[in-house]
């Protein structure tokens, strides 16, 4: 009996562990939501105003948003230009010796401290870009590297697992056929491996819009968020924002309230990536079995 | 002339550790079925893929030549696509492509540059020779994956004709099938025999004995005997033969 006791208890106790992740998600989605509502209500004001400038209480995003969606598209694009073909060689072309090790190294890209990211990207990329283009150095096109840099690891690994993924015997009846190995990769693999690819394309987008550190350093964040027309120009995003404005938003004005309904925004837009995610990755395991 | 001659073919795995196949010394005669039997990793798998070379696909060392038609397809001349396509295989698990039927019969094809306006055709006759046509010609774009085992069997047989080969190596196609499927594709190899060269690996002796012409008996690596069927099976030469058929192992 006194066995069944103990293991009822230990029970409830895994069970108070699993609610409480729930109540935590719960709070700070209430808590930031409630902050955020006399923003909120500012309506289109709010979503579509053309002009961020708390000293004059004006808190339209429109242009934080759009920088927002430039710089994690941009830096998606080049983590998927190379991320892809390197995927596609991992799974499918390298020795094994090779892979054994190119796949830690990728992986070890993920290790990095976010703010060591931001520093190199600060003294070398920024430095980089001012001496060879011109302009601050702080730009969007930093911004892109040093995200490009971190989504990498995810859109390779997530990528190349969904290529090994594919069953076996498609290959072997397609090289059976005379197929070469690069036609077989291009017409049977690659098609069967789509949704894996991209879901790591929209985690990798969803993993970039929510970076903050790395890439507060190398925007610039101009004083009055605008919409670029230069890669070369510096720009705010929504992490930024709230990182260098939270520290002198007086407490309980509209200025606060404004950031934390960037928050929220924030969060919808990766949850929603987060949910695609699962979706595509779904429909591609049905899709095969 | 035999379609396919082996010559001290020895196959190695695991970087020389383990010896696969043991100096094969073997003939195979055109337009006929020839079964390979023998028990769990005796190597008749093994020997089935030497003859299209997709051992490759993993690391091995294959010594001795393999003759087809006179080539040995080892020899640096040959080119692998050209021998793949003559040589076509089906597997032991049918393995359709995730796409439609008729897509499916038209990989080969298209892989080999044939144009879309032949297609048609090549399909219509690849799954007609297959005994698949009937069943299939007002579902054919419809995804494979949406037929029963015995039908997708037939369909990479079919896929397996449609890019013209001279001979057809089948791995146990018949192991994950029910009886009325297996009897199908016996009857459908049995056709099959008049235009092309049949090697087949098969874990059923009496499949073996009912359809095959020639057998060929392999344990632990080693060619054991082969001859005419009936010969194997009725009066074998080697005592280890007569054990296993008559199921004393295996």
């Amino acid at each position: 009996m006194e066995v069944g006791r103990a293991e009822k208890i230990i029970e409830k106790v895994f069970f108070i562990s699993a609610l409480s992740s729930i109540l935590i998600v719960f709070f700070i989605i209430a808590f930031i939501l409630k902050e955020s509502i006399p923003a909120l209500a500012l309506g289109w004001n709010f979503f579509l105003g053309m002009r961020w400038y708390p000293p004059h209480s004006q808190f339209g995003i429109f242009p934080i948003v759009v920088s927002t969606f430039v710089v994690g598209i941009g830096a998606l694009a080049i983590a998927a230009s190379i991320g892809i073909p390197a995927s596609i060689y991992l799974a499918e072309f390298s020795p094994g010796w090779l892979r054994n090790i190119i796949k830690p190294c990728v992986e070890m890209l993920v290790g990095i401290p976010s703010i060591v990211l931001g520093f190199f990207g600060l003294m070398v990329l920024v430095v980089f870009i001012r001496n060879s283009f011109g302009g601050y150095g702080e730009c969007i096109l930093a911004g892109w590297m040093i995200l490009a840099i971190m989504t990498l690891p995810h859109v390779v690994s997530i990528s190349e697992d969904s290529i090994r993924a594919v069953p076996k015997g498609y290959k072997e009846a397609s090289l059976a056929l005379g197929a070469t190995h690069l036609q077989t990769t291009i017409r049977v693999i690659l098609p069967n491996a789509r949704s894996g690819i991209l879901a790591s394309l929209i985690l990798g987008m969803g993993n970039a819009i929510g970076e903050t550190m790395a890439v507060l350093m190398v925007i610039g964040n101009p004083n009055i968020p605008w919409i670029p027309s230069s890669v070369l120009e510096p720009v705010r995003v929504l992490t930024s924002t709230i990182v260098i404005e939270i520290g002198y938003a007086v407490w309980g004005s509209m200025h606060q309230h404004a950031l934390f309904a960037l928050g929220v925004v924030l969060f919808i837009i990766v949850a929603i990536l987060n949910v695609i995610t699962t979706a595509v990755i779904r429909k591609g395991v049905a899709g095969i079995g | 002339m035999s379609k396919i001659e082996m010559k001290g073919l020895s196959v190695y795995y695991g970087n020389g550790t383990v010896h696969a196949l043991k100096d094969v010394n073997m003939k195979i005669e055109a337009n006929k079925i020839t079964a390979l039997i023998g028990p769990s990793g005796c190597g008749k798998t093994t020997f089935l893929r030497a003859l299209n070379r997709m051992n490759e696909l993993i690391r091995v060392r294959t010594e001795g030549e393999v003759l087809i038609d006179g080539i040995d397809i080892y020899s640096k001349k040959v080119d692998v696509i050209q021998l793949r396509k003559k040589v076509g295989m089906v597997f032991q698990q049918p393995n359709p492509f995730p796409m439609s039927i008729y897509d499916n019969v038209a990989y080969g094809p298209r892989i080999h540059g044939v144009r879309n306006r032949e297609l048609d055709g090549i399909v219509e006759e690849s799954l007609k020779k297959a005994a698949l046509w009937d069943e299939v010609k007002d579902r054919l774009e419809e995804n494979a994956f949406g037929f029963s085992g015995g039908q997708q069997q037939r369909l990479c047989i079919a896929r397996a004709l449609a890019v013209n080969p001279e001979i057809i190596l089948f791995d146990e196609p018949c192991s994950s099938l029910d009886p009325i499927s297996t009897a199908r594709i016996e009857e459908l190899l049995s056709k099959l025999k008049r235009e092309y060269t049949i090697v087949i690996v098969t874990h059923n002796m009496q499949q073996a004995a009912r359809i095959s012409d020639f057998t060929a008996f392999f344990l632990m690596g080693e060619l054991i005997e082969c001859g005419k069927t009936p010969q194997i099976f009725e009066r074998p030469r080697d005592k280890r033969t007569e054990d296993y058929i008559t199921g004393r192992f295996g």
